[in-house]
């Protein structure tokens, strides 16, 4: 008790210094905070992704489509228990800075695949009535107003024209972490307006999504898709969701390195911060040290102090640093709209930041508390006066 | 230690100094003993050796040779942890400038020598409360240094140099800092803790004032004790 009560008045004894190396920290923790929150942002997808799901594309490239009636071949695979398709549509709502994920599906069997999207079956119901109908996630539609009924036209880049579709169901997430910003609509609406537009290109797919019976098959059921159509017009390249995901994260994997190397400078600068501002403490104190060696204290008690010191100002930091990461990274998000679809500081990173302030207390304390532990008590002594 | 034995005896006991790769002598074959319960005042010009001998009495700095006995125990043996235990208990320090930790009370500046002792924090309470009401202090205890007069400053450190009972005080130049009619109160304060308690108390000054108070002086020239 005593010994707290020291290193907290010491802690004090120096306001401003310490107020000031306070507010350092508490900038580089929740800088750092955000930034790994981006980091994980960029990662939902992968991270969310089910183990059960296969996703097929095209052997050449993502961008070319594969034919629809290779459904019926997939599905009678052994151990695939259902198919479904998606096409990305890449429409633009209103102005190209509007951007959200929108998917032409066959709903019945894609949105079951996702039980992660949690519609109200009255609403499910609607949608899949309506071929011009859509669904929408809970963030899309409060970034854009959408609600139920409401038409939304996207102006088409890969199918071209003009597009309406109207809002007949919103999903919410399962978890907070389920992606709730894409915009998903009837596959059987794009085709047939493609097929009046632009026949060449109809009965066509972008990715066929497979979900397998058994998880621990996942590897030869791929294999054996890929062996189906190869030699084809239209090869297979069959992997899991995740590996899906990932392969289009590792297209910007300089950006989240570059991000990554940030966050940790961040902490670097403050660490040499903060290990001046106790090397200055120490310095101060070389007559005090030298006195509490003299009546009989050892090192311990003086490495306790500078130690206890340092921690008690990286911790408070840290704390006031952790506590604004949640509403900065809520306003972050807002004002990202849904560019990064989940933006949630997750449990790891809170971790993280405490662990970055246990590395910085103790590192900035190491050279002084090794000063204070050989400091010769004759010459301490002199330092008073 | 033995009825005899003196509180502090000295053989032989030599030091030097290193000073840009010159060996410079400060205590040269001192050989004195101190009885206990005795008041003794070390006089001397600057750089005499008084303050050096003084802090091998103390047990804060080393002899290069000789023999340095303190209540019978041989403290050149002793190892830094070993050192640093033998001050707690039996050294009681009161410096010039006072040395009082500056955001502690002087309840809390009595107290800290106690925390090498394992006493109850109220058994703690009640022997600081004691010191202090023989130093003066009972109504300033929770005062800090920068709220006290340098005379009370150097009364609370007297009050933590008895905290624990030691066998010896050791005083340098404990009335260096303060104005006349101050030193006077500290000289009175130490002259009733040899008087009254018995404490041994070796004291460092230039002060013939002062030194008055001891009732031995030594005197230190060019690191040879002159008398």
């Amino acid at each position: 008790m005593y010994l707290l009560k020291l290193i907290l008045r010491n802690a004090l004894r120096h306001k401003l210094r310490t107020l000031l190396t306070v507010l350092g920290l508490l900038v580089a923790i929740l800088s750092f905070g955000l930034l790994q929150t981006v980091v994980d942002a960029w990662y939902t997808g992968a991270n969310s992704a089910a183990p059960d799901r296969l996703v097929i594309r095209s052997a050449v490239s993502l961008v070319v489509p594969l034919p629809v009636h290779y459904r019926d071949k997939i599905r009678a695979i052994d151990g695939v228990r259902s198919v479904a398709s998606a096409n990305w549509f890449a429409g633009v709502y209103q102005e190209p800075k509007n951007f959200f994920p929108q998917f032409a599906i066959d709903p019945a069997t894609y949105l079951a695949m996702y039980p992660e999207y949690r519609i109200h079956p009255d609403q499910l119901r609607d949608f899949m009535r309506d071929r011009k109908g859509a669904v929408v996630g809970r963030k899309l539609a409060d970034t854009y107003g959408f609600k139920l009924g409401d038409v939304v036209p996207l102006r088409g880049t890969i199918f071209a024209g003009n597009w309406e579709f109207v809002v007949r169901a919103i999903y919410e997430g399962a978890t907070p972490k389920t992606d709730t910003s894409q915009f998903f609509f009837h596959w059987e609406y794009l085709n047939e307006t493609v097929r009046t537009r632009a026949p060449q290109r109809a009965n066509q797919v972008g990715v066929f999504v497979v979900q397998v019976r058994d998880v621990s098959r996942a590897a030869e059921i791929s294999a054996t898709i890929d062996a189906q159509f190869r030699n084809s017009p239209a090869e297979t390249l069959t992997e899991t969701e995740k590996a899906f995901q990932i392969g289009f994260i590792k297209q910007t994997e300089a950006i989240v390195i570059a991000i990554r190397i940030v966050s940790f400078v961040v902490i670097f600068i403050i660490l040499a911060v903060m290990a001046n501002t106790m090397a200055m403490t120490a310095r101060e104190r070389v007559g005090e040290h030298a006195t509490l060696k003299a009546l009989g204290f050892g090192p311990g008690f003086l490495g306790g102090l500078i130690y206890g010191e340092s921690l008690t100002i990286a911790f408070a930091g840290a704390g006031l640093g952790v506590l604004l990461t949640f509403p900065v990274a809520d306003w972050f998000g807002a004002k990202m709209g849904t560019l990064f679809p989940v933006f949630e500081v997750s449990t790891e990173t809170v971790w993280l930041q405490f662990a970055c302030a246990l590395v910085v207390g103790v590192a900035a304390a190491v050279v002084p508390a090794w000063r204070a532990a050989r400091v010769r008590i004759v010459e301490g002594l002199r330092a008073v006066g | 230690m033995s009825q005899s034995a003196p509180a502090v005896a000295i053989r032989h006991l030599t030091k030097t100094y290193r000073r840009g790769g010159q060996v410079v002598p400060v205590l040269e074959d001192i050989s004195f003993d101190i009885a206990a319960g005795d008041f003794v005042a070390l006089m001397g010009p600057s750089g005499s050796g008084k303050s050096t001998l003084l802090n091998l009495i103390a047990g804060i700095d080393r002899p290069d040779s000789g023999e340095l006995r303190v209540a019978d125990v041989d403290i050149m043996q002793l190892d830094e942890a070993g050192l640093a235990d033998w001050r707690a208990r039996n050294v009681g320090f009161i410096f010039q400038f006072y040395n009082l930790m500056p955001v502690l009370t002087a309840l809390e500046n009595v107290e800290l020598p106690l925390l090498l002792t394992g006493l109850a924090a109220r058994d703690r309470r009640e022997r600081v409360e004691v010191a202090l009401g023989m130093v003066g202090l009972s109504d300033r205890m929770t005062h800090y240094p920068s709220e006290l007069s340098g005379g009370q400053q150097q009364r609370v450190a007297i009050a933590r140099a008895i905290i624990t009972d030691p066998t010896i005080l050791v005083a340098d130049e404990p009335t260096g800092d303060l104005d006349r009619a101050s030193a006077d109160d500290i000289l009175a304060l130490m002259d009733r803790l040899n008087g009254e308690l018995g404490k041994t108390i070796i004291m460092v000054t230039h002060d013939p004032h002062a030194a008055q108070r001891a009732r031995r002086t030594r005197h230190l020239e060019k690191g040879l004790l002159t008398d």
